[in-house]
Parts: C-alpha cells; sequence; structure tokens
C-alpha cells in the first residue's frame, strides 16, 4: 500500500463566464477569458484530502494537463491540501486535440509511476462535459471503477463507493488500486484560504511531457465546427384552444 | 521697504512680479510660507486641525524641509503644482511595483477572495440583521482576511500595499459593510502598531489580529472632537512610578468598538515642555486590551448604511495602560493618528472603484436591456452621457488608488496630498456613480431587492469619516499652499539680493512675464506622456501654469489669512483634485497605449474626455479666483448662511404668506 492519491485537476473556463464561439467556428473564445478548477475536480480534491486528514492515505498528489497557467489550477489543489504537483505540459495542437483518451493515458502512466493506490478524478468537466476520463483510466489500468460517487469509505484494501445511478444509489465495494469519480453530492469543497495558498508557494510542482511517460498524444478526433446554440425564435399568443390547434396544425405537428 | 530698494534696482522686478503686497505688507510676513507654517498656533476651528496635522504628519520632515527649503525638493506631483511646477518623478511612467512573484501571489489570491463574496457572503442579509453574518465571519478569519499587511512571519500575509489594494477592491464590489469592519480593524485599527509599534508590541498583538482571533478598533473621535481631532479629552496621567497611566474617557462611532479587544486609542497626557518647563497637554497614542479592565462600549449605534459593520462608543474608566503599551513616543499620538489615516486612505479609493466597477456592471446590464419607446434605452443620448461619466469616474478612481499604492510601496514618503485627494475624489466618484446607477435603472433601482440602494446607503459615510471631504480639501489647498510658500520665501530671499541671485530671477521673472501674457513657461509633458495624448498632456501643462499661478497670487494677496479664506480654500482644492486626475489618467492611458492593449484606444478616449472638461473646470475655478465678482459671491454666501443660522431657519417667509 503506497498510501498515495492521484487526483486530476482540469482548468477550465469558470462557470460564470458567459461562452463566445470563435468568429471562424473553429472553436470557442479562450484568451483572456477567466478560468478556473473544474468544480468536479474540486471536489475530488476535497475527497482526497478529508481521506488525507483521517489519515486513510498519506499523500496526495494533484495532477494537471495542459499549458503554462495550469499549474494555477495545481497551486488550488495544493492550497486546499494536496501535497505536490505534477504538471504535465501540453500545448499549442496537442492541446487543442487533447481529450479525455489523451488524459486517460497520461493518468495511467502516472498511477504505475507514482506507485498510486487510488485516482480520483471528477465525474466530468464543466467544458466539453465528456464524462469519460474516469472509465477509461480504469480501462487502461484494469483497474476496478467507482464512478458518480456520492460517498467514498476505504476499508482496508477495498473501497466502498456509494454511486449515484438513475433512480437512486448503488453501493459497490471495490479492490484497491481503483479509479473513483465524484459526483456533485460527494462533499462541499473547501475554499482555498490565504494564508493556505501562501503555504502552497512552497509546495513543489514536477513538470514533465508526455513523451517523458511515454504516452503518445495523436488524437482520432478532429473538430470540424463550433456552433453557438441556435437562438430560441419568440412565441406566439394564442387566444382560444381552437387557435392553438390550428397553429399546430398549420406547422405541420398535429 | 524691501520692496522699494528691489524695484529701485530693478523696475522689471516690481512690474512683472507684482509682489508689492506681500512685501509691503511688511517683515510681520515674512514669506507667506512661514506664515502659514505659523498659523497653527492661529486658533481657528477647523482649519485648526488641518494645520495641527499638516505640522504632526511630518514634524520632523517638516521642520526639516524647511531648514533646507529649496535643498529638499518635492516629488509629489501634487506637491509641485503649488509652486507651478510639474514634476514626474512619482507620476510618470504609471507605476508597476511587484515584482514576478508578488504578481504571481496576488493572482492566486484573486480567485478565491472573489469566490468567497460571490458565494459565501450576502450583503443583503448583512444589512438587515445589522451584522456581519457568524459563518461569513469565521469564513473571512480562516480565509486570512483580517492579516493582509501582517508579516508572514507574524501569521499574517505580509502583502504590500498594491497587493492589498487589489483585495480590497473586491470586497469593495460586494460589500462595503464588510469592507469597514476589514478596514476599522487592519486599515486603522492596529495599523499604527505595524507603523510604529516595536518588536515587543508586534510580536505580541499582532499574530493574534492577523488571525482574526482578536479585533482591533481606531478610538480617536469624541462627543466634542470630529475634525477637529487635537481637541480630544480623554486623558491619560501617567502614575509616579512611571510604570503605567491611567486612561479615563469616552470615545464615538468606533468602528467595530463593540467587537474588538484590542484599541489603538489617543489621549492627552500632560507633559513638561522641555524649554519652558510649563506643563502641557500632548496627544500620546496607546494600545489598550479590553482585558486590562475599565474598557466598556455602548450598544451598536442604528446608522444609515454600511449597517453589517459594528459602530459604537467605547468607554475607559480609569483603565490601567501599561508603559509598554504607549505607541511610538509619549506626546507623538498625533503624528501617529495622522499617519495612520495617511497611510490608509489609499485603500479606501481601491475599495471604492471596485464599488464602482459593480454598479457600472449592474446599471448597463439594465441599459442594455432595458427596451423602452422601442430601443433599448443605452442607445439614447441620456443615457450614453452617464454611462460615459461613469466609467470615467471608475477610470480616474482606480488609477489613482494603484498609482498611490504603488507610489507607497516604492518607498515614497512624500503622498499624503495625493492621499488625501483620492479618499475624497473616490467617494465623491463612487456616490454619483451610484446615484447615476439609480437612476439609469428607474424605479427598479430604488428596489431594495437590486442591491444597489444598499450601496447608496453605505457610500454616504465615506465623503464623512477618516477625515471630512470639507477638512480634506483645506487639508490639501493648505498643504499645497505652505510648500508653495517655502518657494516664494526663498525666491524673497533672493530678491534681497537680486545681483547675486540674477540667474534665478531672471528665470523666475521671464517664467511670470510670459504666464502673464499667456504663452507657456516652457513646462511640458512631450516625451513623457504617449504622443497619442500631446494634446491632454498639453491641457494639463496649461492648467498647472495657471493654477501656480494663482496660488501665488492668492499667497501675495492674503499672507497668513489665507487659512481663513475657505470659500478660496475650497476651490484651489477642486482644481488640485482634478489636476492629480488628470495627470493620473494621463499616465495610465499612456501606459495602456505604449502596451497596445485591446482597450488602448478606449483609454485614450476616457483620458482625452476627462482632460477636456478637467481643463474648463479648473480654468473655471482660476478665473472665480481671480475674479471680483467671486469675491462678491463669497461675500453673499457668507451673508445668507449667516442670516439663517440667526434665524435658525430659512429666512425668507412663505410665498403664500402663511
Amino acid at each position: 500500500m503506497s498510501g498515495r492519491v492521484l487526483v486530476g485537476v482540469k482548468r477550465v473556463i469558470d462557470y460564470a463566464v458567459k461562452i463566445r464561439v470563435k468568429p471562424d467556428n473553429s472553436g470557442i473564445v479562450t484568451d483572456g477569458v477567466k478560468h478556473s478548477m473544474n468544480p468536479f475536480c474540486e471536489i475530488a480534491i476535497e475527497e482526497a484530502v478529508k481521506l488525507k486528514e483521517k489519515k486513510l492515505i498519506k499523500e496526495v498528489v494533484a495532477v494537471s494537463c495542459g499549458p503554462q497557467q495550469s499549474q494555477e489550477t495545481i497551486r488550488t489543489a495544493l492550497a486546499m491540501g494536496a501535497d505536490r504537483g505534477i504538471h504535465v505540459e501540453v500545448t499549442g495542437k496537442d492541446y487543442e486535440a487533447l481529450g479525455p483518451l489523451q488524459v486517460s493515458k497520461i493518468m495511467a502512466a502516472l498511477a504505475k509511476k507514482e506507485d498510486a493506490q487510488l485516482i480520483i478524478l471528477g465525474k466530468q468537466a464543466i467544458d466539453d462535459d465528456c464524462n469519460q476520463t474516469g472509465q477509461m483510466t480504469a480501462a487502461l489500468l484494469d483497474w476496478p471503477q467507482g464512478t458518480f460517487a456520492s460517498e467514498v469509505a476505504l476499508e482496508g484494501d477495498k473501497v466502498k463507493v456509494v454511486r449515484e445511478i438513475d433512480g437512486g444509489l448503488e453501493t459497490i465495494k471495490i479492490n484497491t488500486p481503483a479509479v473513483v469519480t465524484a459526483d456533485l453530492r460527494l462533499n462541499t469543497p473547501r475554499y482555498a484560504t490565504l494564508p493556505n495558498i501562501m503555504k502552497a508557494k512552497k509546495k513543489k510542482i514536477a513538470n514533465m511531457k508526455p513523451a517523458d511517460l511515454g504516452v503518445d498524444l495523436t488524437s482520432r478526433l478532429e473538430v470540424l465546427r463550433v456552433d453557438e446554440p441556435p437562438q430560441r425564435q419568440a412565441g406566439v399568443k394564442v387566444e382560444t384552444v381552437d387557435d392553438l390547434v390550428a397553429k399546430l396544425r398549420e406547422a405541420g405537428t398535429i | 521697504m524691501l520692496l522699494r530698494k528691489v524695484s529701485q534696482t530693478s523696475a522689471l522686478c516690481g512690474a512683472v512680479l507684482r509682489v508689492p503686497p506681500v512685501l509691503s505688507g511688511g517683515q510681520r510676513q515674512a514669506g507667506a510660507a512661514a506664515a502659514v507654517q505659523r498659523a497653527r498656533l492661529y486658533a481657528s476651528q477647523a482649519a485648526q486641525a488641518v494645520l495641527e496635522k499638516q505640522a504632526a504628519v511630518g514634524s520632523d520632515a517638516a521642520t526639516k524641509a524647511e531648514k533646507k527649503t529649496a535643498a529638499a525638493e518635492s516629488k509629489s506631483f501634487a506637491v509641485n503644482i503649488f509652486k507651478g511646477q510639474v514634476q514626474t518623478a512619482q507620476v510618470f511612467p504609471y507605476p508597476s511595483v511587484m515584482n514576478e512573484e508578488q504578481e504571481q501571489f496576488l493572482r492566486e489570491l484573486v480567485g478565491p477572495v472573489s469566490k468567497f463574496f460571490d458565494e459565501v457572503n450576502d450583503p443583503a442579509k448583512n444589512d438587515s440583521l445589522e451584522k456581519v453574518e457568524d459563518h461569513t465571519m469565521e469564513g473571512l478569519k480562516e480565509m486570512g482576511a483580517f492579516g493582509l499587511q501582517v508579516p508572514a512571519d507574524l501569521c499574517g500575509l505580509g502583502l504590500t500595499n498594491t497587493q492589498y489594494a487589489r483585495l480590497v477592491e473586491i470586497v469593495g464590489s460586494h460589500d462595503l459593510g464588510v469592507g469597514i469592519t476589514l478596514g476599522a480593524h487592519q486599515s486603522i485599527g492596529f495599523k499604527g502598531i505595524l507603523l510604529f509599534g516595536n518588536a515587543a508590541q508586534k510580536e505580541k498583538y499582532l499574530p493574534k489580529l492577523a488571525t482574526g482571533e482578536h479585533i482591533a478598533a481606531f478610538c480617536l473621535t469624541e462627543p466634542a472632537s470630529g475634525s477637529d481631532a487635537a481637541s480630544i479629552k480623554t486623558t491619560a496621567v501617567q502614575s509616579p512610578c512611571g510604570q503605567y497611566f491611567t486612561l479615563n474617557g469616552g470615545k464615538i462611532w468606533i468602528s467595530n468598538g463593540g467587537l474588538a479587544e484590542i484599541f489603538t486609542v489617543f489621549a492627552k497626557t500632560p507633559m513638561k515642555d522641555p524649554k519652558t518647563g510649563e506643563m502641557k497637554d500632548k496627544i500620546s497614542a496607546f494600545i489598550v486590551e479590553r482585558s486590562f479592565g475599565g474598557v466598556t462600549n455602548g450598544p451598536p449605534e442604528k446608522k444609515m448604511g454600511i449597517k453589517a459593520s459594528n459602530t459604537a462608543e467605547v468607554y475607559f474608566d480609569n483603565v490601567r495602560v501599561p508603559a509598554d503599551c504607549v505607541l511610538g513616543e509619549v506626546g507623538g499620538g498625533f503624528k501617529v493618528a495622522m499617519n495612520i489615516l495617511n497611510n490608509g486612505r489609499f485603500g479606501m479609493a481601491a475599495a471604492l472603484s471596485g464599488t464602482m466597477k459593480g454598479v457600472i456592471t449592474k446599471a448597463v446590464d439594465h441599459a442594455a436591456n432595458r427596451t423602452q419607446f422601442g430601443n433599448k434605452i443605452h442607445s439614447y443620448g441620456a443615457i450614453q452621457e452617464k454611462v460615459a461619466r461613469m466609467a470615467m469616474l471608475q477610470y480616474v478612481t482606480e488609477a489613482m488608488a494603484y498609482m498611490i499604492s504603488g507610489n507607497m510601496d516604492s518607498g515614497a514618503s512624500e503622498f499624503q496630498i495625493e492621499a488625501a485627494i483620492s479618499k475624497i475624489f473616490a467617494s465623491e466618484a463612487a456616490w454619483t456613480v451610484t446615484d447615476e446607477c439609480i437612476q439609469i435603472m428607474g424605479g427598479m433601482g430604488f428596489m431594495k431587492d437590486s442591491g444597489v440602494e444598499r450601496v447608496m446607503r453605505d457610500l454616504r459615510i465615506f465623503r464623512i469619516f477618516e477625515g471630512t471631504n470639507d477638512i480634506l480639501r483645506l487639508f490639501v489647498a493648505l498643504n499645497g499652499f505652505q510648500n508653495a510658500g517655502n518657494q516664494l520665501k526663498s525666491l524673497q530671499k533672493a530678491l534681497k539680493n537680486p545681483i547675486g541671485n540674477a540667474g534665478l530671477l531672471a528665470g523666475e521673472l521671464t517664467k511670470r512675464a510670459k504666464r502673464k501674457a499667456g504663452l507657456g513657461t516652457g513646462l511640458t509633458l512631450q516625451g513623457t506622456v504617449h504622443p497619442e495624448l500631446a494634446q491632454s498632456g498639453e491641457l494639463t501643462v496649461k492648467a498647472i501654469e495657471q493654477f501656480g499661478a494663482v496660488v501665488e497670487e492668492l499667497l501675495i494677496k492674503h499672507g497668513k489669512k489665507i487659512i481663513d479664506e475657505q470659500f478660496v480654500l475650497k476651490r484651489v482644492a477642486d482644481s488640485a483634485i482634478d489636476l492629480y486626475a488628470m495627470v493620473v489618467v494621463l499616465s495610465r492611458a499612456s501606459r495602456s497605449l505604449s502596451q497596445g492593449g485591446a482597450s488602448a484606444q478606449h483609454e485614450k478616449m476616457l483620458c482625452e474626455t476627462w482632460c477636456m472638461e478637467a481643463h474648463q473646470r479648473v480654468m473655471q475655478d482660476v478665473k472665480a479666483l481671480r475674479s471680483s465678482e467671486s469675491r462678491q459671491l463669497f461675500k453673499n454666501m457668507r451673508a445668507i448662511s449667516t442670516a439663517v443660522v440667526e434665524n435658525g431657519a430659512v429666512v425668507a417667509p412663505h410665498p403664500l404668506g402663511f
């Protein structure tokens, strides 16, 4: 048992920012836009830090894949209580094509390298809403997975995970090492306080490239076009039921 | 007498310099400078406090400066405009004082602080509860918000003034009630310990203050002593053994008065004058712990705004204060008080620039979405003018706040005029901007739910506390006059020996001759401001030239009596404020243009528009200060006021006769 937990923290456009599509429809505007840590990743970090505070694990390592600014996201994780960070630098075209498969390859490689006992990830990121990285990472490592966790308990070399599933909750017990993905109700993440941010300055962030981990970032996906959702058209007010039926007929819906 | 001598030597002198009044006024007015300086003996209500302050602010510095007079050239822009000079050292280029690490750290702090205020703090709830909600208060303490500038080794964050300003701006944009709770604690409450405390005092008090375990308060104001701070009655009498002081008195309107454990208290201590041997009361500053015993407070005051902050009377009844708790020197309390206030004013400008940003967002959101007469209301000129003015006022205030914090961080010691200007400007700008926000929002803005009426109520106090804007205007003007007077005095000395000082005199004479003829005196901001802003730079220089000239004329005309000319002083201060605002935006917009950011052209427009109007205002004030009409105007106003006061109500009978 290494007692080490790897937590993925993704830098995404802040939830409060109004997303704008680039004029050439190649993607969205990210320059000069406020970014922060993906909220589900905050929950993942919080859970790991809690496990550490309960002395159930020894070390929390925050990992982020992306450009230089991803270090800010790692710093936030460190301020919340992670012990150290790993920044896997991915820039330019590689960053644009970075998807769940590429990230899960990186996470899997790091899990082996760091001899992790547990990987906690957010169930999805609020930018691409993929909800795949956790599952793919587990598959690549051939580890058990406990996705959509709303409760996590370490019991010896097993993890009990209460999962949020359609229509209720499912409790499973899986062997470690394992991958867990955090759902919304798992916990309420703490705020990074200023004194902790200051202390986090002393914590180390290791910098590496995907190649250092032997990971190939080639993507099989190509983004053809990004569009804004269509604007809602103004409706029509009708006076009577007859009018309504007439209008619906006119529109060919009945 | 002197003059005759001079004019015999040089007829030109009398003609162009036009100094006769001051000199023929006699040597008893050995230079208007000395007059203003001495005038503090000249008890005259409000002005006295200001002059006391002047003396106190840099009591050492001032005396030294006076001895050196011309030798110690001031680097302060504001000081120099009173001499008709342009000193760009502190204003160009726009300060950039943070190193990479400080900037990085600040970047990391901004997010969590904003998030805390967005998600945890509820300003409406705080307002209606008339206190900061408990969980918010706890959160703020954990956050580290109570020890922003306390050194890191004493449990604080060790922020620079610029870093502090940036965080306070966030607080100001969300909740001024919380802002006052935090500000009363660290901007004034324990700032004295940071600035004047000895190592033992710092170690003893700062760690618990930084974590918010102890809250601090600043106790200066008393029932009979508001603006006239020198007139406090609270006493601290030293025990015969010298080990402690016995503190007695009452303070009113003390922010955090009901919460604080640690108080910075100002009291009179009887002291022997080393020269005359007479016993005289001098003000001393003390660190007083509630646990000393005898410290009590009244109930929280019911206020118009900043309701979330606690305001209470604090009483000291035979409180035994150990001699170790004297802050600074015994008898040096006034200096302590004034330095604390001077050092904190930039924070108010920063906070209020945040407030303005917040309400502007609300105003434009409404303007962009509200349709009337078939169009969005932002398309109407009436609204556009409001939005434009709001944006300018915010831009100027923000530029001032970070200009001053930057100056302070780079070790400037002379910033009191600028700091006072920023407090006056920010509090009035924020009031106007919020008022206009409500106006744009119409009835919606008047409703509590829009959250702007609270801001309006909260803002009102900013023009009153920490030196009312009226007193600060006198402070700005008199401080400026004092410096200008010093220069005039050295000029006067030179006149005594015109041959030996031919060079200096020739320069000064040419300057005045040119100024009189409406020509430039060679002052320029060319090469300093961005070429695209040359025109605004020129307007600023022209205004400074005229301002410098009128200041000199006023000094010559009024001599030491200038301190009684409050109608005049107010207008002089208004001009000084406009001039400082002009140069600050010139500097900021110049930087933006050089860096070529996306907003550079927009900022250029803000700057040009501001400078055009400010120039007009200064010229108008200068004209008024010179005209005999305005003298009549002041006389009228004095008479009207006297009559109304005598009558105890308006004088004119009702138009209906009953």
